[in-house]
């Protein structure tokens, strides 16, 4: 087995586990800190698949950035508001089995059994971090800029939100 | 088994499943973002995947399609967190909570 296989499938199993106890545990402070854990294997699925800048930019933006963002929401809003409901648990128990059997067929019918445009040699993955860097500023200088516009819109429009209301 | 595109795609999937289910589950509006943070990075992943195994062309506007649209999604992420974030802490501050269900105001 390679290294690359190995990490493969190391990360595979954190992001697995992580995602689900960010999906399902029980407290919010647990699935905000298994989210940590799911953004920063998926970096490393992005380097695994070829592009080192798109993990550095998850690392910073999204572990750095997002995920702080909402830790300091749970933090400031925090009241217990997770309860279960009891008294349907056979309710819950065929709707997990009904949806866990119809993603079971719906996954195996699309991934497995459409025949997907793959090409046969792959290229070996290199750095493209300088093609990338002329065409953010070439091709693809409208939707960067749109993109940066609306980053600081919403910066504005985040501050005007929480703002203290004068009266 | 080498990982395919297959793997991948299942990967994905599951991912987005298991936001799908947060948002759709969860009472703590933050639960809810949590779920959509899951969704848009299964995105990326799936442009990912697409490109790496669709044959990486290195000339043209598509030869990076799979990084690009992977920093527009995050770019975007970041905005929705910043907004959702500040919707959810004048919720807070006007009801006392940000369980999706107590906020009923409109219904009555």
């Amino acid at each position: 087995m390679q290294g690359a296989q190995i990490s493969f499938w190391l990360i595979t199993a954190l992001v697995l586990v992580s995602g689900a106890a960010a999906a399902f545990s029980r407290s919010i402070v647990r699935a905000a800190y298994s989210l940590f854990f799911t953004l920063a294997g998926m970096a490393g699925y992005y380097v695994l698949l070829g592009s080192d800048f798109l993990a550095i930019t998850q690392v910073i933006i999204y572990v750095g950035g997002i995920l702080v963002l909402l830790m300091f929401g749970v933090l400031l809003t925090n009241r217990p508001v997770e309860r279960v409901r009891k008294g349907r648990l056979a309710l819950y128990a065929v709707g997990s089995v009904a949806s866990v059997a119809l993603m079971g067929f719906v996954l195996n019918r699309i991934i497995q059994q459409t025949p997907w445009h793959e090409s046969a040699n792959l290229p070996e993955p290199e750095s493209n971090l300088p093609l990338l860097g002329r065409m953010l500023l070439g091709e693809y200088l409208v939707p960067f800029e749109l993109a940066g516009m609306t980053l600081l819109l919403c910066l504005i429009g985040a501050a005007y939100l929480v703002r203290r209301k004068e009266r | 088994m080498n990982p395919g595109l297959q793997t991948y795609l299942m990967v994905a999937a599951l991912l987005f499943a298991f936001g799908v289910v947060a948002c759709v589950s969860r009472r703590n509006a933050i639960g809810i973002l949590i779920g959509i943070e899951l969704i848009l990075n299964a995105a990326i992943l799936n442009f990912m995947a697409f490109w790496r195994f669709g044959g990486m062309v290195s000339e043209g506007p598509n030869a990076l399609a799979g990084p690009l649209f992977g920093v527009f999604i995050i770019l975007l992420a970041a905005c929705e967190a910043a907004i959702a974030l500040a919707v959810l802490l004048s919720l807070f501050f006007n009801f006392g909570s940000v369980d999706v269900d107590a906020i009923r105001q409109m219904k009555r």
